[in-house]
């Protein structure tokens, strides 16, 4: 259905390719799952396939790509929408029209479809994803996963034969992730869609991929059966990370495969026990709230939540779309309303202190870090920062060193990759030396290395004496980084406690190894891993 | 008496233009209110819980301001036409190169009576226009234009769905400043705002156009430049023609020829670029509006209540401009007031609005979910 034969690609004032030589051919109906380290050329590769690159994005194209025939080269992308669908990153900067039904229309109403037969399709593909119920709805007025699924439909309405998907549930909670990964699989199964999906978050998508395509980084691909190619890569789920450290084979994909292979593990683990969590140091904490609650208007975001957050620890700060995370964090900073309760940070209320004496002892790195760049090169967004915190020149650059190495001095902030930017935002803030912490979905767009990379600094933030709080949807990460889990729903806290308890007890929010090997209490495959090394060997095969 | 549904948007706005059309042929005041109440009461009647059904009230807020101002002027420089003084005002003195210009002094009923009329004609007109746009959904509207229209009404809608985003966005950043230190005044505060909006919007502009671009849009553009040029030159001409024949028709002084037979060859030219230029689009519209026999009702009560004013004139056995000096009481023309009052029907002819679903519109400015690049 996809064919790409010896294509290589350069962007426009690129010095390098982004794809050196690749082949790929995706047979009909197969859900094939793209990934790789951030700037290795997911997108571009996404692109290829429906002309977008290079018909939109300009760059040298040599090579031949064609889907079911059509040679993209000869087709521009809007010729092929009645042959691919595309669902972008973030539904709403696609949406051309204001209501679901208007949206799910608009392809069809550019490709000349008859009005009986569009009228007939919405109808359809209302059902088939389970959205009938919002058809009048304003686009603006859906949560995340209901704009994802409007923006799938939308795509699925003129019938394509492929569909295109770019980190569709990057910006979901994993319970909309799952409905939107079901609708999915759902296409694959009925419809005979064949579909294109790229994805950081391997551990969501991988167990319903027919073919892994990995994208190392080298402008080089491979791609075959996720089972042959999970046992080598350099990017895998955690369960899949377990399973090779087991000595299983094939690794395994999902909950399910591992947890059927898992018994042996389970009786190797049964005497050892993960590190105890260390118990909460009685060090007094030094942020308190005690009742906050935000409301916009009528609906209350925040209700009433009290929170202690002591030094040296990280808490998740979890819950879906919409709970009330960020204005939380918001409030605690200052910079948010906060309509009543108090926050006392060392004594203080930040929201009653003049900004820059508020960023001293909470900083906050906002869900959209570019919010705070302006100026045109790191170097400067570095010594701004430096002078508006009284800080020593030269401070903020430390600190990113420390963070990040490597960030280019004179590159411009628009032009860093997601990992960078963060670090640079981080490091702004720190360079106010604030005694808290606040980092708001900071991991979305983080690949693998990355994410870990972010993890260590998190850890290093605490241990340097700072009260960290994170709010995310990555259990994994989670599992892997965090002390303590706060569970936010509907404003309200509804689970507080240390990690190993909050996550392992939930059914959404456990990560893979949990699911593994409950009841066992295990959560990050280095816990395991540290277990396996300090047991005598007695098996073959351990690692 | 009839199932709710939405009404071509296209019916409202030729009922509000007959309207419109209708006021501005008088000054007569009798006639002006009976216009604005049949306005007020259909729109009372018939408009939706929607957005922009709740601008009305910005409408009449203006036409009051507008009155207000035409008397204040009369009264400024009103010159003192008329025996019936009310009040006298101190004189301001100008100099000798403004001679014939008279700042403030008497004040009398006479020019307050005909700024009066002059200010309640032009609200009226402008009431109707409101009318009108309470009562039609806008982007319905720029559904139903003509094919060759299709790009121009893309870009507006798009246009308009982008606005509140960039507010969004604005609002963000600006919120996002006080973690900063936000310290600055001027125009390093402008800056710090204008650059991460700018390049938001500039993203997410290139994001849109991505994704419509692989929906299909433009598909058939592929049209030689020769007969776009002979397309646009026809629908410009056309427009213009439209332009001329609507104000020979409502200035009742310009010469009959400029009025009816240059609007009509307008529509004519205009109406055959349309559809010369709507050949090339091949695109479908998705349930569109239709015209269906309660459009036609209220297009033509509308209708009606313009032939009702001008046929006196045109006739000349009524006078629609009631005299100020000397100062009396404006009758009722009879034909008038009843082609008036038949542009009240759309109060019952035309279907209710449907109601539309109690909408998540109370969630807050909620700073929305973002992507990264």
């Amino acid at each position: 259905m996809i064919m790409l034969e010896q294509v290589t690609f350069t962007y426009p004032e690129a010095t390098s390719p982004v794809l050196v030589d690749v082949d790929l051919h995706v047979p009909e109906g197969e859900l094939c799952l793209v990934t790789g380290v951030t700037g290795a050329g997911k997108s571009t590769l996404l692109g290829l396939v429906n002309g977008l690159v290079p018909h939109f994005t300009g760059g040298r194209l040599q090579g031949r790509v064609t889907v079911d025939g059509a040679d993209t080269r000869t087709h521009p992308p809007r010729e092929l929408a009645h042959l691919v669908g595309v669902v972008g990153q973030d539904p709403l900067a696609g949406f051309v029209t204001d209501t679901v039904e208007e949206e799910l229309a608009y392809a069809m109403e550019q490709l000349a479809v008859k009005p009986a037969a569009m009228r007939k399709r919405v109808e359809e593909t209302l059902d088939l994803l389970g959205i009938a119920d919002l058809r009048h709805r304003p686009l603006r007025s859906l949560s995340g996963g209901q704009q994802q699924r409007v923006a799938i439909g939308a795509a699925l309405t003129c019938q394509p034969r492929v569909l295109v998907l770019d980190e569709p549930t990057s910006a979901l909670d994993p319970t909309a992730a799952e409905d939107v990964l079901a609708a999915l699989t759902r296409l694959v199964h009925d419809l005979g869609v064949t579909v294109l999906v790229a994805e950081h978050r391997l551990e969501r998508v991988i167990q319903y991929a027919d073919r892994l395509v990995l994208l190392p980084g080298d402008g080089q691909l491979r791609h075959g059966a996720p089972e042959q190619l999970l046992a080598t890569s350099p990017v895998a789920p955690p369960v899949t990370q377990l399973g090779r450290m087991a000595g299983w084979s094939p690794p395994p994909r999902s909950v399910r495969d591992a947890r059927r292979q898992a018994g042996p593990l389970r009786q190797r683990l049964a005497a050892s026990a993960p590190p105890p969590t260390p118990p909460p140091r009685q060090s007094p904490p030094v942020l308190t709230a005690r009742q906050v609650t935000v409301r916009y208007g009528a609906t209350v975001a925040v209700a009433g939540v009290d929170l202690d957050l002591a030094v040296g620890q990280v808490v998740a700060l979890m819950g879906r779309n919409g709970s009330g995370k960020s204005s939380l964090l918001w409030a605690l900073q200052g910079a948010g309303p906060r309509h009543a309760g108090q926050v006392r940070v060392r004594g203080v209320d930040p929201a009653r202190l003049p900004a820059h004496q508020a960023r001293r002892y909470v900083g906050l790195v906002p869900q959209t870090p570019a919010d705070l760049l302006y100026l045109p090169t790191v170097a400067a967004e570095c010594a701004q920062a430096d002078q508006e915190s009284g800080a020593t020149g030269g401070t903020c650059r430390q600190l990113l060193d420390q963070l990040l190495p490597q960030v280019p001095t004179d590159r411009h902030p628009a032009d860093l990759s997601e990992g960078q930017r963060l670090a640079l935002v981080l490091a702004i803030t720190l360079t106010a030396a604030p005694t808290v912490v606040l980092l708001d979905e900071p991991t979305r767009g983080l690949d693998y290395r990355a994410k870990e990379r972010f993890g260590a600094v998190v850890r290093r933030l605490a241990h340097t004496g700072r009260a960290v709080v994170v709010s995310t949807h990555d259990v994994e990460f989670v599992a892997a980084y965090a002390d303590r889990v706060v569970l936010l729903a509907d404003g309200e806290v509804v689970a507080d406690g240390p990690t190993s308890e909050v996550v392992a007890a939930s059914a959404a929010f456990a990560p893979q190894v949990a699911k593994v090997l409950a009841p066992q209490p295990w959560l990050t495959v280095a816990q395991v891993a540290a277990a396996l090394a300090t047991e005598p060997v007695t098996t073959p095969g351990a690692a | 008496m009839s199932i709710p549904r939405a009404l071509h948007p296209g019916a409202w706005w030729v009922w509000a233009l007959g309207l419109a059309v209708a006021a501005s042929r008088t000054t007569n005041p009798l006639l002006l209110v009976l216009l604005l109440a049949v306005a007020g009461l259909v729109v009372a009647t018939r408009r939706g819980d929607a957005p922009w059904a709740l601008a009305f009230r910005m409408y009449l807020l203006l036409a009051a301001v507008i009155v207000a101002m035409r008397v204040g002027f009369r009264i400024l420089v009103g010159g003192g036409a008329g025996d019936h003084i009310l009040i006298i005002l101190p004189e301001l003195p100008l100099p000798e190169a403004a001679a014939g210009i008279r700042l403030l002094g008497p004040v009398t009923a006479e020019q307050i009576l005909s700024g009066f009329y002059d200010g309640l004609r032009l609200a009226t007109m402008l009431v109707c226009v409101g009318a009108a746009n309470a009562l039609a959904n806008p982007k319905r509207l720029l559904k139903a234009m003509p094919g060759a229209l299709s790009e121009i009404s893309t870009a507006v809608v798009v246009a308009l769905s982008t606005a509140p985003q960039l507010v969004d966005s604005a609002l963000r950043v600006r919120r996002a400043r006080r973690l900063r230190g936000g310290r600055d005044r001027g125009l390093r505060a402008v800056h710090r705002i204008a650059v991460p909006v700018l390049v938001d919007t500039l993203d997410r502009s290139l994001r849109l156009a991505a994704a419509m671009e692989s929906r299909g849009y433009g598909r058939t553009a592929g049209v030689s430049r020769r007969t776009r040029a002979v397309n646009g030159a026809l629908m410009l001409v056309g427009l213009l023609g439209v332009c001329v024949g609507s104000y020979g028709l409502l200035d009742a002084t310009a010469p009959p020829l400029l009025g009816a037979p240059m609007l009509t060859a307008g529509v004519l030219v205009a109406v055959l670029g349309l559809g010369l230029g709507g050949r090339r689009i091949r695109r479908s519209v998705y349930r569109p509006d239709r015209w269906r026999a309660a459009e036609l009702a209220v297009a033509g009560c509308g209708i009606v209540a313009a032939i009702a004013l001008h046929v006196p004139i045109v006739l000349s056995f009524t006078d629609l401009h009631p005299p100020v000096t000397p100062l009396t009481w404006p009758t009722l023309p009879p034909l008038a007031a009843v082609g008036v009052l038949v542009a009240a029907l759309p109060a019952v002819l035309a279907p209710p609005a449907p109601v539309t679903m109690p909408t998540a519109s109370a969630t807050p400015v909620r700073v929305p979910k973002e992507t990264h690049r």
